[in-house]
Order: structure tokens, then sequence, then C-alpha cells
């Protein structure tokens, strides 16, 4: 059963802040969803292989080759913040 | 007749024959949108302009001067692509999706870009982080959802047709609720290069439309393999209007048993089963069948597509594009205040989920387990397909519902029971109006087909839509000009 | 008594692979660019954007698969790393976890107790994220500018086992590692540019004892030289906390070349969850036989086989078959050479003296030499057919390599072909020797060596160019008849 210390720990992992009413909810939810999930647990899956693609390809590939890439103002035009044609973020230890 | 509500390929006849101009359609529209509008709330950008200067514009192709609309998880170049999230609200593409740049090819006008449930996570657009959208039929019920801007629009003659994406029903639900056309193609059937992903392997853009006629047309625009995207399909592309034609005779068609025996609205049943006759009337064979492991496909659903989707969303993080939170003092302390304001609740759930269910210790319990219940599944329809050229189901288990009805999650997840399989197991599935029920609302027919059958799928549901000739007009957008 | 410790060393390796576009799209890998200038909606991760993945990545992961001694995997897949950082556009890496494409290899080291095998874990598929430059100082940055180039860059990530029991064995593994993939031509495995990266695990533990000792991670080590230091300066390390009774913190350690030393990197806030999944958006890998075939019926000649080929084949002695095959273009040069100059042994001299040391001088490498293998033969049967004299045939050469110019070309512009005419040189044989009678006293005194001073002095009057035997011949001939 999910734990509010699972719903702590995934909400770290997934950079989520969940608030310690919501925490609660949350824990609730996810548990009542998992309780439904769990039917799974009756399916006799001992040696299914598992299907990541329904439809059965494999070997896509492009050649080795340039394709014109966009230009550094577009890239940049949906930038939060930019300086010196870079990218911006706040420091990484502060 | 208004302009508005022809369907599409009446449209081209019209304009073909000079009847109409492209700019006339589209200034019809446009007033209709205006007309609607508030009521419906159905778009979250309208491109009067663009679509203007193009209509004055020679236009060619199949879809010439075809007003559609997209669904806002599509991305447009130099259009807002929102996914009616906080998160993306001043999102600009500097690309179009490939079906964009196809319906562009084929001649077609956009008109705008269309409400949905952030993300595409949700079957009523309540999680719209923008407003909820209204059905056309009765404003106080939801439009079913994620793609319910799109489903309305068509409805109420906003738009000639539209595209959405489906990623568990997101087409056929709405399209049900709506009382349109909703057609999922076969994973890999159309690119999903520029669909802002929810779940990747599950995901797939579709028409939704007013008849079956003019969803063959919007597929025969959108389909075909795509060197953008990788599991795209390389093979003949049929032209889907050749299955315009009346015929089922002979057609083997199976109701599954485990579908049927699910408590759900007697009414929605009795109206399948009454459609079902008229096929069998026609010459179709129609036998109960069995698909024992779909049981267990929405749990898988709920596995795969939160952890999918936990992945896919990750990158909306306040670096590059997109909301940026003011509380950025450090780096993490961005990333986090960006996410957790700038996604809403449903979105939060299904990335806790699916983070949850990959996290170590769990990843054999859940994922593994949830592809191997896929493997299943997908065995379960292909055997049937051998046998049989269609199945037939209710697309949902009840009518329109009210807003707030669905307050709890998991309710709101039963909504999808019987769209979900078909995405699990890649296949194809359409979705028709096949009545009204008490309350006036339509009841959406699922048909689904095996890897690639939408030929098949496509001439049975427009024979089954000349048979029932279902003409009604939704009740609360209808008349005044 | 003092405790002896065993070092265990396991490294890996990311190298940067030689392809002209991304691994999952169009744009540039070059070198070097304006910040942000190599992008596109792909490697930018925009919504809606997909990967493809690029053939040649896979050849090349197959070639050094095949180079390494490694199974291939027939069935391989890509999965999603999962983790922020501003660096990483999709907050995930499109990398390989179970099924990598290359698995249980093997390089064979030199050591001094003989030839050893290094085992090879694994070799997999990447994609290398952007890059991070700081505002002032780390520790005091007001933010970070991020520059995307880089990202979706192929890279192989080769993991050895931990069968490394020095630095000076680590030290043996990357050359070895780094002359095969250049001699592929998988990677340049330029260092300076970030092309090669290394990463180290290093531990102690009590000689004779099986269980391995509490690790530690080191990163940022820039050369290979800086490999061996913080090698060097981590095992004092360990091994002095361990002689304290202290315990060796498992952790990520940075090394710092200016310091000269290995700091411990503050834990990341992080925890290190990654949720690999399979990566929805590509397909699956399978490589045939005839596949993993045509590979192999392309896969150059390997440096140890061409050292072996290059003693038996041109009788070379070991050390100078170890030089020339140091790199695939200097034994591409010595081959070139020897085919138009049936002397191996002479071009190898040419090669291991005067091409390195030029090399050398001007800091280039040999595929930037101007000189080449044909050139330096011309050279040579000049000497031969006394056209020039082997000393000056070294200014001829010093102006091939600065120029590319053919050696006979040089030789006529600059009027440096021998002097070998009796006549010419008979008359300033004579005046050289009426100049010198000191010399010839002693000379026919018996002082033989003295003669050498005689010849010198023609020389200087020729600028070199007087034939030296003929010189030597005459002035005999004239002080015994004299």
């Amino acid at each position: 059963m999910i734990s509010k210390k699972d719903v702590e720990y995934i909400a770290r992992l997934a950079h989520l802040e969940i608030d310690e009413q919501d925490k609660e909810v949350f824990t609730n939810q996810l548990g009542a969803i998992l309780d439904y999930i769990d039917q799974l647990s009756q399916l006799e899956t001992e040696g299914v292989e598992a299907t990541a693609y329904t439809v059965p390809m494999k070997n896509v590939f492009r050649e080795d080759r340039i394709a014109t890439s966009i230009s550094r103002e577009k890239a940049l035009a949906n930038a939060p913040d930019q300086r010196e044609g870079q990218f911006r973020v706040p420091p990484i230890i502060g | 007749m208004h302009l508005y509500e022809l369907p599409i390929h009446q449209l081209r006849d019209k304009i073909d024959r000079q009847e109409v101009s492209p700019a006339e359609v589209l200034a019809a529209f446009y007033r209709r949108i205006n007309e609607v509008e508030e009521r419906v709330k159905a778009y979250i950008t309208l491109t009067e302009e663009q679509a203007g200067v193009r209509a004055s514009e020679p236009l060619s192709g199949p879809l010439a001067g075809v007003p559609l609309a997209i669904k806002d998880n599509i991305s447009t170049a130099g259009i807002k692509t929102t996914c009616s999230s906080r998160l993306l609200a001043n999102y600009v593409p500097p690309y179009d999706a490939t079906v964009v740049n196809r319906l562009n090819q084929a001649g077609a006008i956009i008109l705008g870009k269309t409400n949905l449930d952030e993300f595409a996570m949700g079957s009523s657009t309540e999680n719209s982080g923008l407003y909820p959208t209204r059905n056309p039929w009765n404003l106080e019920c939801v439009p079913g959802g994620s793609s319910g801007g799109s489903a309305a629009a068509v409805a109420a003659g906003a738009a000639a047709g539209a595209l959405g994406s489906d990623t568990g029903g997101s087409i056929r639900q709405p399209a049900a609720f709506c009382g349109v056309v909703g057609l999922k193609p076969t994973y890999g059937n159309v690119s999903r290069y520029g669909l802002v992903a929810f779940a990747s392997s599950l995901d797939q853009i579709g028409p939704i439309t007013k008849d079956v006629a003019d969803a063959a047309l919007l597929l025969n625009a959108i389909c075909g393999h795509d060197p953008l995207d990788s599991t795209s399909v390389d093979r003949p592309q049929p032209d889907y209007t050749q299955f315009i034609k009346e015929g089922v005779q002979g057609m083997r068609i199976g109701l599954p048993r485990e579908y049927f025996s699910m408590d759900f609205d007697q009414e929605v049943k009795t109206s399948v089963l009454a459609a079902v006759q008229r096929l069998e009337q026609a010459g179709a064979r129609v036998e109960e069948v069995s698909l024992p492991s779909a049981d267990f496909a929405l749990a898988a659903y709920y596995i795969i597509a939160p952890a999918e989707a936990s992945s896919n969303l990750a990158r909306y993080d306040g670096v590059r594009y997109g909301y940026r939170s003011k509380q950025n003092a450090k780096l993490s302390e961005m990333f986090t205040s960006t996410r957790s304001q700038g996604f809403g609740d449903e979105v939060k759930r299904r990335i806790m989920l699916g983070t949850y269910a990959l996290s170590s210790g769990y990843y054999d319990a859940y994922y593994l387990k949830a592809q191997q219940a896929r493997t299943l599944i997908k065995e379960d329809f292909d055997q049937l397909f051998k046998e049989y050229d269609l199945l037939i189901s209710p697309t949902t288990p009840t009518t329109a519902f009210k807003f707030g009805e669905m307050s709890d999650p998991i309710d709101m997840y039963q909504a999808d029971i019987f769209t979900v399989p078909v995405n699990i197991a890649g296949i194809p599935a359409i979705s028709l109006p096949c009545g009204l029920d008490s309350k006036g609302l339509p009841i959406g027919l699922q048909m689904m087909g095996g890897h690639f059958a939408e030929g098949k799928i496509l001439q049975a549901a427009y024979t089954l839509e000349q048979l029932l000739a279902f003409k009604e007009q939704p009740a609360e957008v209808g008349g005044a000009e | 008594m003092r405790m002896e410790y065993e070092v265990v060393i396991g490294l890996e390796v990311h190298a940067q692979l030689a392809t002209v576009s991304k691994i999952f799209c169009g744009c540039s890998t070059e070198f070097g660019g304006e910040a942000n200038s190599q992008i596109c909606p792909i490697c930018l991760g925009l919504p809606g954007t997909l990967p493809v993945l690029n053939k040649k990545v896979v050849d090349y992961a197959l070639m050094a698969g095949l180079a390494l001694n490694c199974e291939l995997s027939r069935h391989s897949k890509f999965d999603r790393k999962n983790y922020f950082y501003p660096d990483l556009p999709k907050a995930y890496q499109i990398s390989q976890f179970d099924r990598p494409i290359c698995q249980n290899g093997y390089i064979e080291i030199e050591t001094a107790a003989g030839r050893k095998r290094i085992g090879i874990t694994r070799i997999h598929m990447e994609e290398d994220a952007g890059k991070l430059n700081h505002e002032g100082s780390i520790d005091c940055s007001t933010g970070s500018l991020v520059d995307y180039n880089r990202t979706g860059v192929p890279l192989i990530e080769i993991v050895s086992e931990p069968d490394l029991r020095s630095p000076a064995e680590t030290r043996e593994y990357l050359n070895q590692l780094k002359q095969i993939l250049q001699y592929l031509g998988v990677s340049d495995c330029n260092m300076e540019e970030g092309s090669l990266r290394c990463d180290a695990n290093v531990s102690l533990r009590p000689l004779g004892q099986k269980e391995f000792g509490t690790k530690t991670e080191l990163k940022n080590m820039n050369s290979f030289k800086a490999v061996e230091k913080a090698l060097h300066y981590e095992i004092t390390r360990q091994r002095s906390l361990l002689e304290q009774g202290k315990k060796v913190v498992q952790e990520t350690r940075t090394w710092d070349d200016n310091l000269a030393q290995t700091i411990s990197m503050r834990e990341k806030e992080e925890a290190h969850d990654y949720r690999y999944f399979p990566e929805p958006d590509l397909l699956p890998l399978e490589v045939d036989h005839s596949w993993i075939e045509q590979i192999r019926s392309n896969l150059p000649e390997l440096p140890r086989e061409k050292k072996e080929r290059f003693i038996d084949q041109y009788g070379l002695p070991e050390y100078d078959a170890g030089v020339l095959t140091a790199s695939r273009a200097l034994a591409d040069f010595f081959e070139e050479g020897v085919r138009a100059y049936h002397e191996p042994k002479a071009i190898s001299n040419w090669m291991m003296g005067e091409f390195l040391r030029l090399l050398k001088e001007a800091g280039i490498t040999v595929e930037q030499a101007k000189i080449t293998g044909q050139l330096l033969a011309e050279l040579l049967q000049l000497i031969d057919e006394g056209t020039i004299s082997s000393k000056l045939a070294k200014t001829v050469f010093a102006e091939s390599f600065k120029t590319g110019k053919d050696p006979a070309a040089i030789v006529e512009e600059k009027g440096l072909k021998q002097i070998s005419d009796q006549g010419q040189l008979d008359q300033l044989v004579s005046r050289v020797i009426a100049a010198h009678p000191a010399v010839v006293a002693d000379i026919r005194n018996g002082k033989d060596q003295a003669i050498g001073f005689l010849v010198g002095q023609i020389m200087k009057e020729t600028r070199g160019k007087a034939n030296p035997g003929l010189v030597n011949k005459l002035i005999r001939e004239k002080i015994e008849t004299g």
C-alpha cells in the first residue's frame, strides 16, 4: 500500500511540491487507483513477453546527413530567460 | 441549409462548382463561431487573420478551402500550442506537426486551436487549465474529453471537421458525447511528429467529423509514413474514400461478451444492440465473442499511460520554453515551483502515479506486468480478427454526464472502459452516433478492426450511418443566424 | 607490520562517435560552433518532437564491439534514463539499460608481468547532454547559461570490469582503447574537445582479500595524465584513511587539476532513481548475421595485428613497429613510403627521426602534415642516386614537410644539387690543401681523422652540396700524389 512517505518520495523525484493537506488526498487517491490496478495480479503472465510496440517493426533509421537547424533566435524565442545567445537558469547551488 | 451545417464532402463540391469561394465558407464559419462560442467555448485560439490570408490565396488539393479546427496539443508553427496548460500558455512552436503540414498541402484552412483536458488527460475537458468546453447538445453536460473542444466545435458547426488525439478514447468518447464521428487510426498509421506526447505508445491523431465520408477524407490527408516518426508504418496507403460505399453482406461481426455483460446504461445498450440488428438485417453475420483479457485493459492502461506521461512531461521545467515560476532563487526550487504551479491536479496525479510505477523496486510489479498484460490483450484481439472483420461495442458506458458529476478520479477513468483496450492493442476504431437517449443526448457506437483495417471499419460505419439516417441536431446551439 | 593493499580500478569511458550529424536528428556534431547554433526542435526537446536513430551510430558501436572482442546483441533497444538537469532538454537521456548493443569483451594490455586481459562489461549507445556555463564561480554563481550544441551528439559508453590494478595499467588500457577507436575511425578520441571522457571507480582492499573495498567514483579528468594523477592521489588518500583505521566513504569525487587533488562533490539533492523504461519513440534494434558480417568484413586492421605484420613483412624491429603503428595515419604514411621505396628500415628511420621530431615541433598530427610517404620515398631515391647528400636531404625534408612540395623540385629551386663533377671539385680541393699545410702534414704523419677537417672546409665552401665521398677520394689522391 502506498504511504505518505512514498508520496513524498515520488513528489521529490517528479519535482512536484505537495502541501500537507494535498498529501493526504493524493495518498488516498493514488491508493485507490493502485487498488484498482492490483487486479492485474490475477492475470497469469508467467513467461509472457512484454509488448512495448503494438506494431511489429524494428530497425528504423535515418542516414548520417546534416539537415538544417533552426536559427538561434527561433530556438531562443520561447526562453523565459536568456543571455548571450544561451538559456539562462538560476544558480545550481546557492 | 447553412454552409456550416454541411459535411466536408458537400462543402468541397460547392467550392469545386464555384458556388461558394473558400473566403465565403471561411466567413460563414467565423460567423457561426461568433454565434456559439460564448456558450460552447470550444476554442482556445482563433486564427482568423492567418486563415483569411490563406483563404485569399489559390488553394488546391482534396481539402481546398475546408476550414478545420486543430486540437491544441498539435504543434502549429507561429500559433500558440498550449495543451490547455498554464505551463505552455504562451508557448509558440517554431514548427508544424506533420499532420498540419499535410492538411496545409491538401488545401485546408485552420480556423483555430481547440480546448482539451490539460495535456489530453481527462474525459470531460473539466481538466482544461483554461475553462471547460460545453456540450452543444446540453450546455450543462460535458462534451467528453480529452478532445472535447474538437468534438464540440464540429457538433456546433463551429468547424467543418477537426483533428483530435486519442490515447485511451480521447477522440471516440467526445465524439460519442457530441453526436459526431470520431476515428482513432491504427497506431503508426498517422504520424505523431508534432503531437505533444501524453503516452507515446498509445497516442494517435485522428479525425472528428460530421459523417463517415468526411472521416475517410481527413484520414486520407493525414495518414501515411513519416520519416520523422520512427513508429510510423511504411506501407502502401489505400484511398480510404473508396470504402465509402454500402455493404456489410457476409461481414463477420463480433460482440464482446465481456463488454456487454458490464453494468452500464441500459439505454446505451439497447440503442447499440438495435443498430447491430440493422447491420444483421443488411447481411452481416453477428456473433457473441469473448475477449477475456479485456477486463485488465483499464488497469494496464493506468500503469502504461501515467508511466510514459511522467517521463514525457518531465521536460516542462521552465528552462527552455513555457512558464517559469517567480520562485527561482535556485535551480531545484525553480524546477519544483514551476511544475507545481503549472500543472493541474489530474496531471500531477498521473505524473505521481507513473513516477511511482517506474520507481526502483516497482518496475516489474507494475510497468513490466502491464506490458505483459498488453501482450495478452493484443493476442486476444489478433485471435478474434482472424475470424471476425469487426467488433462492435458501445463507445461509452453512459451518455454525456453533467459537470462535476464525476468527482472521483476512478469513476472518471471508468468512462474509458470500452475505448482503452483499442489503444492498448494499437488497433483502429470508430465511434458514430446510433441514437439519442431519453434525455436527448447522443449515444455512440464503437466499431473496432484489426491493424490497418480502417477501410473495413469505414465501410461498415458508412453502411450503418445510411441505415440509421441519424439526422438530429444539437438542441442548444441550433437555429438562428 | 604495514598492511599491503591491492588497488582495484574500473573505468567508464565515453567516446564521441565521429558521425557528421547527431544521434537522433540532423544537426551538426561539429565542435566549437557558436552557442546554440547547432540545435533544432528535436535536440531541443520541444513538445511533440521525436527521435529517429542515425544508422551510422549503430554501425560504429558494432565496429567498436567487434574490435573490443565483445558479443554483439542480436536484440537490443533504447531506454529512457529520467532525471532533471538544465543541460538535459527532455529531462531524460535516451540510453541503453538492460540490453546494451555489445557485452563481454576485453582489451589486452602489456604490463611488466606480461600481457594481461582487461574485461569489458558492456558498450552502449546514448546521447550527450548540453553544456552549462556558470556565471561567476560555481559556489557563488548568479546563474548558469545553457548551450545545447552538444545535446544529442552520439556517444558510446565503454564500461570495463574492475580488472585494473594500478594507474599505469589504467593508462595502458586507455592508450590501447584510444588507439583501437581511432584505428576504427569511430571516434577521434580528442580529450581536450571532450570527445573522450573517462570516469574511474577506485577502491583498495587488503592483499589477498576477495571482497572489494568501498569505492569512490572519480570524475572530471580531462587528460590521460590527469587520470593517472587523480588515481595516484586517490589511492594515497584511501590508503592513508585505511591505515588510520578510518573508513572510505562511497561518493563521487571530482579531480581539480589546479589543486592536484580529488574533492568530494556535495551529494546532489536528487535521489538516484532513474526510472529506466523502454523508449517508446524508438523501435527495437535487431542485428542479424549479415549486418555483423558486413561490419566485420569492413573492419580495418587493428594496431596489434598491424604491428605484428610490420615485423613479419618488413623485417622491422619490434620497437620500430610499435612506434609506427601507434596511429593509423602514421602506419599508412609508412606503407605509402614503402610502396614507392623498397627499404622499409630506411623509411622507418626517417619517420622515427626527422618526421616525428618535426611533428612535435610544429605541434600537429600526422594527418595535418603536408608531406606524404610518397614524397619521403622520392627523397630517399634522390639520395641513392647521388642527387643530394643525406645531410642536405634533411633540409629538403623539412621544406617538403612545411610546403608539401616534391623533393626534386625543392632541390632544383634551391640549387641544392650535389656537386659530383670531378673537374669542378678538383680546383677547390687543391685550393683547400694549399691553404692548410699543417693539416696536410698531420695527415701525412698518419693522423687520418684530420682529413675530416678538410672535407668540412669544402662542404662549407659549397654550402653542403659537394659529394662528400668524392671529395674524400680527391683529397686522398692529391695528398698521396702531391
